[in-house]
Formats: C-alpha cells, sequence, structure tokens
C-alpha cells in the first residue's frame, strides 16, 4: 500500500530518488573527522533560533516605550517564555561557536580550495547574514547595551563620505536611533532568519555539487573504495555530536543562562545616557577591536577602522586565491599549519582587547591595550599576507600525500 | 532570430531590408527597457522613501530650554529631537582654558568665539563624532572637558577634538537666545 502510494508520488515528483542521491545514499569521505560534524551542528542551531524566534515573537512588541516590558513579560509571566528566551539568546552563541569552528576547519584542511570556491563563499554569504541578524536581535530588548549597540554600529555608516549622515538619518527614521529603529530591526530580524535559510539550501546544493572534502584534502580516486553512504555513517555521528552539543548548550540555558549577557542590558534604554562601557556580545569582539585599533590616521581614523573591520570578513572571499600551494590540508604544510595556529591564537587576544575599554593598560601602563590590539590586527591581516608569500614563492615545502584514501 | 521571423513572416520582403529591421527591434528593446526601469524605480522609491524620517519625528525639530536656574559651572542635559544636547554655563577658567585651545595645533581647527555665542555658555550636542555615544560631563576627560568613555576621545572645554579616534569637534547645534532665561535649540522646519 504505501508502496504503491510512493510509486504515485515518484512518479510525479522523485522523492526517493532524491533521498537516496543526496542523503541516504549520498556518497561521503569515509576519513572525515570530528570537526566536519559543525555544518550539521550550525543547522541545528538554525531550526532552535527560527522556532524559538517565532514564538518570541508571539509575545513581543516592537515599540519602544514597550519592548523592554515586553522582554520582561516574557521572562516572567509567559509559560516557559524564560525558557525560549534563555534557549534563543544562547542559541545565538552556539550558534556562532558551531560557525566559527565550520569556519576554521576549512580553512585548516583547505576546504575553501577549488573547486569548492563557489561553495566557500555562500558559506561567508551565510556568515555575514548571521552577523546582520544577531546585531538586529540584540537590539530588540531595547536595555542600554541593545540601544548604544545599536548607535555605535549603525554610526559606522556614518563615516561614509558625501551620503554617510544620510545614510544613518534613513536607516534610523529619526534623528537618533529611536522606535522608527527598533520597528524596522524587529522585522528585519524576523526576515533574515529565512533568508539564511535559503542561502543554506544553495550552500548546501554548492556542497553536493563538488562533495566534502576530507582531512587528507585529496581528491576521491574510487568512489566505491574511499567513500561511505552518509546513512548510517554519518547520520549517527552527527546526531550523537548533536548529544554531546545539546549537553553544553543546555547546561548554559539551565544552569548560567546569564553567562554570555550583559548586566547593564537589564538598564532600560537611556538615549541620555552612554553607559560607562559598551561591550559588543563576544561573537564581535575580535572585529570590534579591529576596528578601534586604527586610531592613528587623523581625521581617517574612523574610515579606515569601518573599512578594516570590512576587510576582515571581506578577506576570506580571496582566500582561496591567496593560497597557492598545491596541497589543500595543513595537515601535510608544516609552516602554513603554525601560521594557522598562531592566527587562531591572535583572534582569541583581539577578543580579549576588545573587551576591554578603549583606553584600559597592563603592567601600570606600560602596555597600553591598544598596541596589543594594532599589533594583533596587523597579525590577523599578516596571516592572510603571509600564507600568500610562503605558497606563491615555494617558501613552503609540502609533505608528501597519501595517494588516496 | 529576428531575422528569421521576419523572413518566415513575409517570404517576400528583400534581404537588404533586414539591418533597418534588426535596428528597430534594438530600438524598442532598448526603449522598453528604459521604460521598464524607470518605471521600477518610481515603484522602489515609496520604500525606501518610508524609512526617512516621518513627519511626527520632523516635528520635534526645536526644544526652549530655561537656563535661568543653571549657575556658574553647572551643566544640564537636554533633550533634542531625541538626542542629548549639552548646556554648561562655563567658568572663567573653563572660557580661559577654551581661548587657550585656540593658538594650540588642533585636529579639527575651531575658534572658541566661532562656537560659544556667548562666552559663559557652551551648548553641544553630545553625540561624539566617532560613532555616536554621549560624553561624560565637564571635567571627566584630559583638557579639562568631555570624555567619550566608549572609544577614548577626548574633547576641550570648547567641546573640541583634542585626544582620540573621534575625527570631529563636537557639534554646535543651531541655537539663540530668545531672552536672558530662555534658549531655543533647533530650527523650524517645512
Amino acid at each position: 500500500m504505501s508502496k504503491s502510494i510512493m510509486d504515485w508520488v515518484d512518479a510525479r515528483l522523485p522523492i526517493t530518488a532524491l533521498i537516496k542521491s543526496q542523503a541516504t545514499e549520498y556518497p561521503t569521505p569515509k576519513n572525515l573527522n570530528y570537526w566536519w560534524v559543525f555544518g550539521s551542528l550550525a543547522l541545528f542551531c538554525l531550526i532552535v533560533m527560527l522556532l524559538t524566534g517565532l514564538f518570541l515573537a508571539m509575545h513581543y512588541k516592537p515599540d519602544a516605550n514597550m519592548a523592554f516590558d515586553a522582554v520582561e513579560h516574557i521572562m516572567r509571566d509567559v509559560n516557559f517564555g524564560w525558557l525560549l528566551r534563555y534557549m534563543h539568546a544562547n542559541g545565538a552563541t552556539f550558534f556562532f561557536m558551531t560557525v566559527y569552528i565550520h569556519i576554521l576547519r576549512g580553512m585548516y584542511y583547505g576546504s575553501h580550495r577549488a573547486p569548492r570556491e563557489i561553495l566557500w563563499w555562500f558559506g561567508i554569504i551565510i556568515f555575514f547574514l548571521l552577523m546582520a541578524t544577531a546585531f538586529m536581535g540584540y537590539v530588540l530588548p531595547w536595555g542600554q547595551m541593545s540601544y548604544w549597540g545599536a548607535a555605535v554600529i549603525t554610526n559606522l555608516m556614518s563615516a561614509i563620505p558625501v551620503v554617510g549622515e544620510e545614510l544613518v538619518v534613513w536607516i534610523w527614521g529619526g534623528f537618533a536611533v529611536g522606535d522608527p529603529t527598533l520597528n524596522r530591526f524587529f522585522a528585519l530580524h524576523f526576515l533574515l532568519p529565512f533568508v539564511i535559510f535559503g542561502v543554506v539550501i544553495v550552500h548546501l546544493w554548492a556542497l553536493h555539487a563538488v562533495h566534502s572534502n576530507n582531512p587528507d584534502g585529496i581528491d576521491i580516486v574510487d568512489e566505491h573504495k574511499d567513500t561511505i553512504p552518509f546513512h548510517p555513517y554519518i547520520t549517527i555521528k552527527d546526531l550523537y555530536s548533536m548529544g554531546v552539543f545539546l549537553l553544553v548548550y543546555c547546561a548554559f540555558v539551565f544552569f548560567m543562562p546569564n553567562f554570555f549577557l550583559e548586566p547593564d542590558n537589564y538598564i532600560p534604554a537611556n538615549p541620555m545616557q552612554t553607559p560607562a562601557h559598551i561591550v559588543p556580545e563576544w561573537y564581535f569582539l575580535p572585529f570590534y577591536a579591529i576596528l578601534r585599533s586604527i586610531d592613528f590616521l587623523g581625521s581617517y581614523s574612523k574610515l579606515a577602522g569601518v573599512i578594516a573591520m570590512g576587510a576582515a570578513i571581506a578577506i576570506l572571499f580571496i582566500l582561496p586565491f591567496l593560497d597557492r600551494s598545491p596541497v589543500r590540508s595543513f595537515r601535510y604544510r608544516p609552516l602554513s599549519r603554525q601560521l594557522f595556529w598562531i592566527f587562531v591564537i591572535d583572534c582569541f587576544l583581539l577578543g580579549w582587547v576588545g573587551y576591554n575599554p578603549a583606553d584600559a593598560t597592563r603592567f601600570n601602563g606600560a602596555l597600553p591595550l591598544i598596541v596589543v590590539g594594532r599589533t594583533c590586527t596587523a597579525i590577523y591581516f599578516g596571516y592572510f599576507f603571509l600564507l600568500w608569500i610562503i605558497t606563491a614563492f615555494d617558501i613552503e615545502k609540502p609533505q608528501p600525500v597519501p595517494k588516496s584514501l | 532570430m529576428s531575422a528569421s521571423a521576419h523572413s518566415t513572416a513575409h517570404s517576400h520582403s528583400p534581404v537588404s531590408e533586414q539591418p533597418e529591421e534588426d535596428s528597430r527591434r534594438d530600438f524598442l528593446i532598448l526603449a522598453t527597457g528604459a521604460v521598464s526601469a524607470v518605471g521600477v524605480a518610481g515603484a522602489v522609491w515609496p520604500f525606501i522613501k518610508s524609512w526617512s524620517p516621518s513627519a511626527d519625528v520632523l516635528s520635534q525639530a526645536t526644544t526652549e530650554v530655561d537656563i535661568s536656574a543653571l549657575g556658574k559651572g553647572q551643566m544640564i542635559t537636554v533633550p533634542w529631537q531625541g538626542k542629548p544636547v549639552f548646556i554648561l554655563h562655563r567658568t572663567d577658567e573653563q572660557i580661559a582654558s577654551a581661548k587657550k585651545g585656540d593658538a594650540e595645533k588642533l585636529p579639527d581647527p575651531a575658534k572658541d568665539a566661532e562656537r560659544a555665542q556667548k562666552p559663559e555658555y557652551l551648548v553641544l550636542l553630545a553625540i561624539c563624532t566617532h560613532l555616536g555615544c554621549v560624553p561624560q560631563p565637564i571635567g571627566t576627560g584630559n583638557y579639562g572637558g568631555f570624555l567619550c568613555p566608549c572609544h577614548g576621545s577626548h574633547y576641550d572645554t570648547s567641546g573640541r577634538i583634542r585626544q582620540g579616534p573621534a575625527p570631529k569637534n563636537l557639534e554646535v547645534p543651531f541655537y539663540a537666545f530668545k531672552d536672558d532665561k530662555t534658549l531655543v535649540i533647533g530650527k523650524a522646519v517645512g
């Protein structure tokens, strides 16, 4: 009976064939390690965010006079409102964690190299959309950090020559961040996750066109010897990882839900007073540090800082062409591997600088953090430059790669 | 394509007419495209313009402030168009410090006399020209002025940028003294 129904459907829409070729029997390299589970974990985060976000939207009011109280209403009065909100707020943190690991995994094993450039680009577009969505979502509780975070980030646009000032007023819908800004940010925060979902489908389409990279970074020679079917081998691995992920995620949601949140955001937004220390969410800190580190160019500092911050992400687009090595995976590239870990440590250092006040110092004033920030910014961009130098001029001698998986 | 369609429809037409037909076709495609582009732009414009400040927002153009109770050395913050404005009744030292700054090398050169209509009153839009934070009150920064806590910009007692990432001096909004007691900030629009 069910077979004849499926036959009827398949004759009209070949679902069974699609599931077979793209899911159950989809060939995956047999040597994928656990760093490969973060793609599906990120997708899981997106689904959690869409679901909790939809139900939060049913209780939230995007009005400057009501938004703060609406969030407290969700926390205190709505049945399981606290759970929905803590899942959503911490979900953002865990979404970024999985995405950052996913990106770094790609950079380490050369997953951005030919023929996967378009797959990589769509990944960066997702990352960019994710940052825009997270930023606008953070504005919605309308606390002090929400308000002033929005003020600082929207003011970045005013650095654009000629049209900047008018552009900012247009984005605000007023002469400062206010009710119209909150309202449109809510609308866009609702829309963008669905746009992200669409781009994720293109990302997966691009993945299935060129297939997964693997830790050795070499091509599949013999599909029968080198690959295993997605189901059950990868599905069980992804599910097991999801269990571990949920363990950590739930520990934060239930036992330290405010760990990543700022106390100042429980003070209602006040356009007349800036908090003593504005700090963005942790996932923006490295980029925030890069923005602040350009302060030595006089009246051009602001524009240069904004350009540097944008370039820090945009440079990922040309990464596939900067790396000229014949070997994809850093597993066989000792010099690149060292540079990579310096880069990772540098990102953490930038985050630490971004977390501290702009004029903070260490060692009794002997070391202003702005100097650390400038150095780390130089190292950040230096990574990409050196990667090009050592591969374009054959300075790095890669180790021999295996002939097959 | 146009040539074949043409020759099927009018098989007796001379071949020499075809180039003229092609350019006519090109012109029609271009003209249709141009008119469509204008139409699309016209349709998109209302959506873009809907983001600009609405009439009720524009109506908050001016604010009147009673400054009679503001003693020497005191500062108040008043909202104007949803933005904070500092009104500082400057002390003689603060005025002297501002005048002294006229002669120094400034990132955004301006004379104190151009920034304060009456030397004793300093009126500033309290929005840091770096990224829009509200600087802290008078006396918090180097040069005896205002410190922006976000990224460490220091403004002097005339609201001029002296140190830090901000590119410009704190803006002086349009203001006028209606009488000795009343200050009007802003200009009526529309």
